[in-house]
């Protein structure tokens, strides 16, 4: 026999999960706009209710369309499933409504998404969940902040604003040394720039509604699962009673019994997404098969744009910093060589010389740039943190996440690279003057 | 739940039911590399309707302590060992793959122990590549990937699972990847040499049911004729589109025969 062929990452955007439709044979995925599906028989219908046959009961809890999705992004990101959600603040709740619980503790990163942060810093503490934030760049910081009620290690592959690359390989090795897994927030990668499971990650969740979409039109997330992370034993054993112990909800099913691989998925779906809800809409599962198809060609287009308005703006008078990694003065260069070799993808910020109005100038003279809270759109994005995304954070806490009153945030799109330059430069001028 | 096998302690799925000395029992008994859970939906059906499971960890699988068993007679005179600690009588007996070999051979080693057999993705011989034992003799990452590049049908590669957001070819990989060094190569071995297969199939006199994947490039169809030939009461259901991993890529089609049949 010679050697199988398996599939690769291009045609597994392409094809992934996905099959013509046997009903119609419709090529492309049907949107199956339904909330529930017929039963053939009682029987049947009580062996799907106790997971004894496959298959789909009710769309908060599964969808033949966003189940598509889902195999297609495991696929992508080597894990073995996955589950849509209602948005990526969703699939991070939902990896941490699964494996924690009041009186237990997360360390992160303290470069975050704002919205992350909002969730861990000052909303979970109420449901008894606390986080300590550590710089992502100091393992000894890692380690010193771990606890014996700690659960959970979380970074994003890439920090927000700063794009500190978090240094999975060492901090999953740490996570692991303490039986805890890594989960990361992968939305400014995507699975081609870093597949997070490769280094030692655990769990990998996207905010779908950026890159793995990329027409900014809809607002999903997705968690996958590694099927790596042993919950049941070494030093992980009795941490994570939620999925080695029997669970009343569930007719006593223990889940890492009854899958070795899955277990966290099981639960994740079984109670997190059936008890709170925040599933995704078979549309907006549809469209994002849409974006995945073409992501490998975007994302090169998008690295390869933003190399240039890196370069431009590196070297423009009125720049005091442009935070890039593959830029040799930042602090993870020699890191994103080995994590990131194909790109350290479209969102990056940079740092005006002037002032605050300067600032406000320079983002309302730009014609091409959208003034908007999002990234990962084809088209080109620009935000101003301290005054949107990160307004609710202390002026202390900004600087920890390297955030000024000059950081201006752009997230590079598909259009010519010269004509977003030529906007920059003209946004530049007009800030300049006054 | 935790078996006591003589000091070495061995695990069985059982659908989270406790046995019940009224029941019928059903063991499975997983392929090479594997574990219980590759019967999760097939387990869990016959547990909560009613039937007592024991879905096995072979020695040094998944949950199962002790040596991996090195030979397919080893791993038959194994099974009526679980019965015996866990006070079963008599059982029907399900294998696939290296655990169809030994679901055949346990019929025939222990006829007043096993009721039934169903083979899935059996063949007699079932021969082993030089190139994937060489690689398990290596403890090399390329033996799973031949094995997942063989298990499933060319259409399932690309997934299309009937368990929701699952995917399966990733799956496979990571049951596979905590195998212990060594262990699939005993696996294979025991597959390999088995070569008692015909004999075994003509002492058999309970009834049995294979069930084959027309697309099964792992063990085909073909090499399962001459097992099949030689077994007197045997009925089979031959799976369209499927491959070796038949209990993934059809999973209530499998349950469904194993239904009729047990």
């Amino acid at each position: 026999m010679s050697k199988p062929k398996t599939h690769r990452f291009d045609t597994l955007s392409l094809h992934a999960g996905a099959r013509p439709d046997p009903a119609t044979g419709a090529r492309a995925t049907p949107i199956y706009q339904t909330a529930s599906f017929v039963f053939p028989d009682s029987d049947h219908a009580a062996a799907l209710f106790n997971m004894e046959r496959a298959g789909h009961v009710y769309s908060r809890i599964s969808n033949p369309t966003v189940a598509v999705l889902e195999e297609r992004v495991a696929a992508l990101e080597g894990g073995v499933g996955a589950i849509g959600t209602a948005s990526g603040q969703a699939a991070l709740h939902l990896a941490i409504s699964t494996l924690l619980g009041a009186g237990s503790h997360i360390v992160a990163s303290r470069s975050l998404y704002g919205g992350s942060h909002n969730l861990l810093d000052y909303t979970l503490p109420r449901f008894g969940i606390e986080t300590t934030f550590v710089d992502p760049r100091s393992i000894d910081a890692w380690r010193a902040a771990v606890r014996p009620n700690t659960r959970l290690f979380f970074g994003e592959t890439l920090g927000n604003p700063g794009l500190d690359v978090l240094d999975i390989p060492n901090v999953a090795q740490l996570a692991h040394e303490h039986g805890l897994p890594l989960l990361v927030d992968s939305t400014f990668t995507t699975p081609w720039l870093m597949r997070p499971f490769d280094h030692g990650a655990d769990l990998v969740f996207h905010s779908a509604t950026k890159f793995l979409s990329g027409h900014g039109v809809v607002i999903g997330g997705v968690l996958v699962d590694s099927g790596r992370f042993d919950w049941d034993n070494g030093a992980a054993r009795g941490k994570f009673p939620t999925l080695t112990e029997p669970y009343r909800g569930f007719h006593d099913m223990v889940f890492s019994e009854e899958s070795t691989t899955a277990a966290f998925l099981l639960r994740a779906r079984r109670e997190g997404v059936r008890d709170f809800g925040a599933c995704m809409a078979p549309f907006t599962a549809f469209q994002i098969l849409q974006g995945i198809e073409t992501l490998p060609l975007r994302m090169q287009r998008h690295v390869d744009n933003t190399r240039k308005v890196v370069a431009f703006l590196a070297a423009h008078p009125f720049v005091s910093a442009v935070g890039y990694p593959e830029l040799p003065g930042h602090p993870d260069h020699a890191l994103a060589k080995v994590l990131l070799p194909r790109g350290c993808g479209a969102v990056f910020s940079f740092n005006l010389r002037g002032t605050r109005a300067q600032g406000r100038k320079f983002i309302e003279s730009l014609n091409l740039f959208s003034h908007l809270a999002n990234v990962g759109d084809a088209k080109s994005l620009v935000i101003h943190p301290a005054s949107t995304t990160h307004f609710r954070m202390s002026a202390e806490d900004l600087v920890k996440a390297g955030i000024t009153e000059g950081t201006i945030r752009l997230s590079i799109g598909l259009e010519d690279p010269d004509d977003l330059i030529e906007d920059l430069s003209r946004a530049l001028y007009a800030a300049g003057k006054i | 739940m935790r078996i006591d096998m003589h000091g070495t302690e061995c695990y069985a799925y059982t659908g989270s039911r406790p046995l019940d000395a009224g029941k019928p029992a059903i063991v499975f008994v997983h392929g090479a590399a594997n574990d219980h859970s590759v019967w999760a939906l097939q387990s869990r059906y016959f547990a909560h309707h009613g039937f007592n499971v024991l879905a096995v960890d072979l020695p040094e699988h998944g949950r199962s302590g002790g040596a991996a068993l090195t030979t397919v007679e080893e791993i038959a005179d194994w099974i009526p060992r679980v019965l015996d600690a866990t006070g079963v009588a008599q059982a029907a007996v399900v294998g696939h793959s290296l655990g169809s070999l030994a679901t055949l051979a346990c019929a025939e080693r222990h006829a007043d122990r096993v009721t039934k057999v169903a083979l899935l993705g059996p063949a007699v011989p079932m021969l082993v590549s030089d190139e994937l034992l060489a690689a398990a003799l290596a403890d090399d990452h390329v033996a799973y990937e031949l094995i997942d590049g063989w298990s499933y049908s060319a259409a399932k590669q690309l997934g299309g699972n009937a368990m929701p957001g699952m995917w399966m070819i990733g799956n496979a990989m990571r049951l596979m990847e905590r195998t212990r060094p060594g262990v699939l190569h005993a696996d294979l071995l025991a597959c390999q040499s088995y070569a008692n297969g015909l004999t075994a199939a003509a002492a058999v006199r309970c009834p049995v049911l294979a069930i084959l994947g027309a697309r099964d490039l792992m063990t085909p169809a073909k090499g399962a004729q001459a097992l099949l030939a030689a077994l007197a009461d045997i009925r089979t259901v031959t799976l369209t589109d499927t491959g070796h991993a038949m209990m993934a890529e059809q999973p209530d089609a499998v349950l469904d025969a194993l239904r009729a049949f047990l």
